[in-house]
């Protein structure tokens, strides 16, 4: 009796020894695979909070916690974000930057796409070809060719705001063409080819019939845009003159190889909300926009796809 | 006539724009590394004909390229950090594709949203963080010394190899994993019940069908997020800043804005074109046997 008692005691284990065996357990889910993957997320994500973290410290150290304070946003009278005129003008230079590539770059791109995908004529294969490259070339080599074509040939541009918005436009368009063809593949032609047995001329289907279906693309695209333009380093950099029209970024990459105060981090907080709050926007959109297009069912993942091709 | 232009007419202005603003500015790049320097000024004089091109400062270039050149240490350095941050990113990112891909259930919805998160937050902001963290008094030394790990602070900002490999893993790896993600997400799980109805072990089935299947998204991944390291010279700058962790891309960058060569500077951007565009040439024709292979099998 005590003998097969002792066989049925569950085996006393230490709890590393549990954990061990949690991990290793051959049934359900790998264990350590949930670990690792949510491993990875903490070490993706964490340090970012804490940089947020920092930018409340109410001391001028971004590595020893003192207490809450909104002195970097706006409480400092001289080196708070509101304050410092350098960080003021990167944060407006930023914004016009992005304003005007959302505002060019979303046209161009998505009349682009839609000749792309209809176009089938001699030049429509080394067209794809060529939107394509953007998204493939280093930004660096951009950033060297649009320099010398503005200091060397196009020198009526020069370095500054102008060429910097035209540079911006040059790396955007590629982007809101995936988007939108995206889109176009998955409406198909059957709606346009319904609206011409119906009578409707090429541009009237386009206009009352493909725009509207393609509207949550193009506010999609245009969230893209606007995010990738206000998060770019690169380009900004190479085309800037200095002064007044360094943006955020740059002046994060300046101030982090200097000496770095918090309202460094708290500028860097402002741009991430700015950013998220674009790309969530967007994202509501085009869910909203699509809504009774879904299978039921479908995955919030495959929806997704459109947005990670950054 | 009409129909005919319709749609080449709407495709045009961008077509336009990237010819003015992409290639033309190529161009321009390849006349200034094929031209001359003003002797006086110092001033990059570019050739606009092919036929008259200098290949003077392009031959230099491969010259202080190949051992025993003055870039020779860059360039070995430089492919030796890629490579390492893309071993590191395979090992880290294809645990974590599989898992979402594979077993996530109810946690995937969340577990992409966590994944592309980092992806809209400024690559400048995260590395941003890790500055701070690996300050003399950051958390990583004081945590580091606080377990006896190290008996003092570490220099980490101060021209670690280590630490420009680490930043490149963590600004580029979500680029990595979502390609590598897609490809494992698409992988039929009846290849997978076969193989086990076939008597293949899990360890066999994950060998012999889910690897082999996956291979493009590595490889995709691996491009996608080497591409952009070739070009880095941010990530250096911003964590170490020594001269001995500089990376080719620090090269371009100092001919451009330090020094006043911008003519060996587009020397060295030429050449790196040249091998990035070998690398992606490669990486397409993978792309295409695999494809063809698929359709035969």
């Amino acid at each position: 009796m005590s003998a097969v008692a002792e066989l049925q005691a569950p085996p006393t284990r230490s709890s590393v020894g549990r954990f061990r065996g949690w991990l290793t357990n051959p049934w359900g889910r790998p264990r350590f695979l949930v670990v690792m993957t949510w491993a990875y997320v903490v070490w993706s994500l964490v340090p970012v909070l804490i940089a947020v973290q920092f930018s409340f410290n109410s001391t001028r150290s971004r590595t020893v916690w003192q207490d809450f304070s909104t002195r970097w946003y706006w409480g400092d009278p001289v080196d708070s974000v509101w304050h410092d005129p350098g960080l003021r003008s990167a944060l407006v230079q930023s914004l016009k930057l992005a304003s005007a590539d959302v505002l060019i770059a979303t046209p161009i791109g998505v009349l682009l796409a839609i000749g792309l995908a209809r176009w089938h004529g001699f030049g429509s294969r080394p067209s794809n070809f060529l939107m394509l490259f953007p998204l493939v070339t280093p930004e660096i080599v951009m950033g060297v060719s649009l320099l010398l074509i503005f200091t060397e040939v196009f020198t009526f541009v020069g370095t500054g705001t102008t060429a910097q918005i035209l540079g911006h436009v040059t790396f955007s368009i590629s982007y809101v063409v995936v988007i939108v063809r995206g889109r176009l593949f998955s409406i198909g032609r059957q709606y346009e080819e319904a609206a011409a047995d119906l009578g409707a001329s090429p541009t009237g289907a386009l206009v009352r019939v493909l725009l509207p279906l393609l509207a949550p693309a193009i506010v999609a695209s245009a969230a893209v845009v606007f995010a990738i333009s206000i998060d770019d380093f690169v380009i900004s950099q190479w085309l800037s003159s200095g002064g007044d029209t360094d943006t955020v970024p740059i002046q994060i990459y300046s101030a982090t190889r200097a000496a770095p105060l918090p309202s460094t981090n708290a500028i860097a907080t402002l741009m991430m909300l700015l950013t998220l709050a674009s790309v969530t926007l967007g994202f509501l959109v085009w869910r909203a926009f699509t809504r009774g297009e879904r299978r039921a069912g479908a995955k919030v993942a495959e929806e997704f796809r459109t947005f990670e091709m950054r | 006539m009409y129909r005919r232009w319709l749609w080449p007419g709407f495709a045009l202005p961008g077509i336009v724009w990237l010819i003015v603003l992409f290639v033309v500015p190529f161009y321009a790049v390849l006349s200034v590394a094929f031209g001359t320097v003003d002797p006086i000024l110092g001033q990059p004089v570019p050739i606009w004909n092919p036929l008259e091109w200098n290949a003077g400062w392009v031959i230099e270039v491969l010259e202080r390229l190949s051992p025993g050149g003055t870039f020779a240490g860059v360039a070995v350095r430089t492919v030796v950090y890629i490579a390492v941050a893309l071993g590191l990113s395979l090992l880290i990112g294809y645990p974590v594709a599989y898992y979402i891909a594979r077993h996530a259930g109810r946690t995937k919805s969340l577990l992409l949203i966590l994944l592309i998160a980092p992806l809209w937050i400024s690559y400048l902001m995260r590395m941003l963080a890790w500055v701070n963290l690996l300050a003399p008094d950051g958390y990583v030394n004081r945590f580091l010394v606080f377990t006896h790990v190290l008996s003092e602070p570490r220099d980490w900002l101060g021209g670690q190899a280590s630490t420009v490999i680490l930043a490149l893993v963590y600004g580029y790896i979500p680029y990595f994993i979502l390609p590598l993600f897609a490809a494992l997400d698409r992988i039929d799980r009846s290849h997978l019940e076969a193989a086990r109805d076939l008597g293949a072990s899990p360890f066999g089935t994950f060998r012999h069908v889910t690897l082999p299947l996956s291979k493009v998204g590595i490889l995709g991944g691996a491009v996608l997020i080497a591409l952009p390291m070739f070009g880095d010279y941010y990530t250096p700058n911003i964590v170490s800043g020594a001269p001995e962790t500089s990376m080719i891309g620090n090269q371009i960058d100092l001919y451009f804005h330090g020094g006043p060569q911008p003519t060996i500077g587009a020397a060295i951007t030429v050449v790196l074109s040249v091998f990035l565009t070998v690398l992606m040439a490669y990486y397409l024709w993978t792309i295409h046997r695999a494809s063809r292979e698929a359709r035969l099998a």
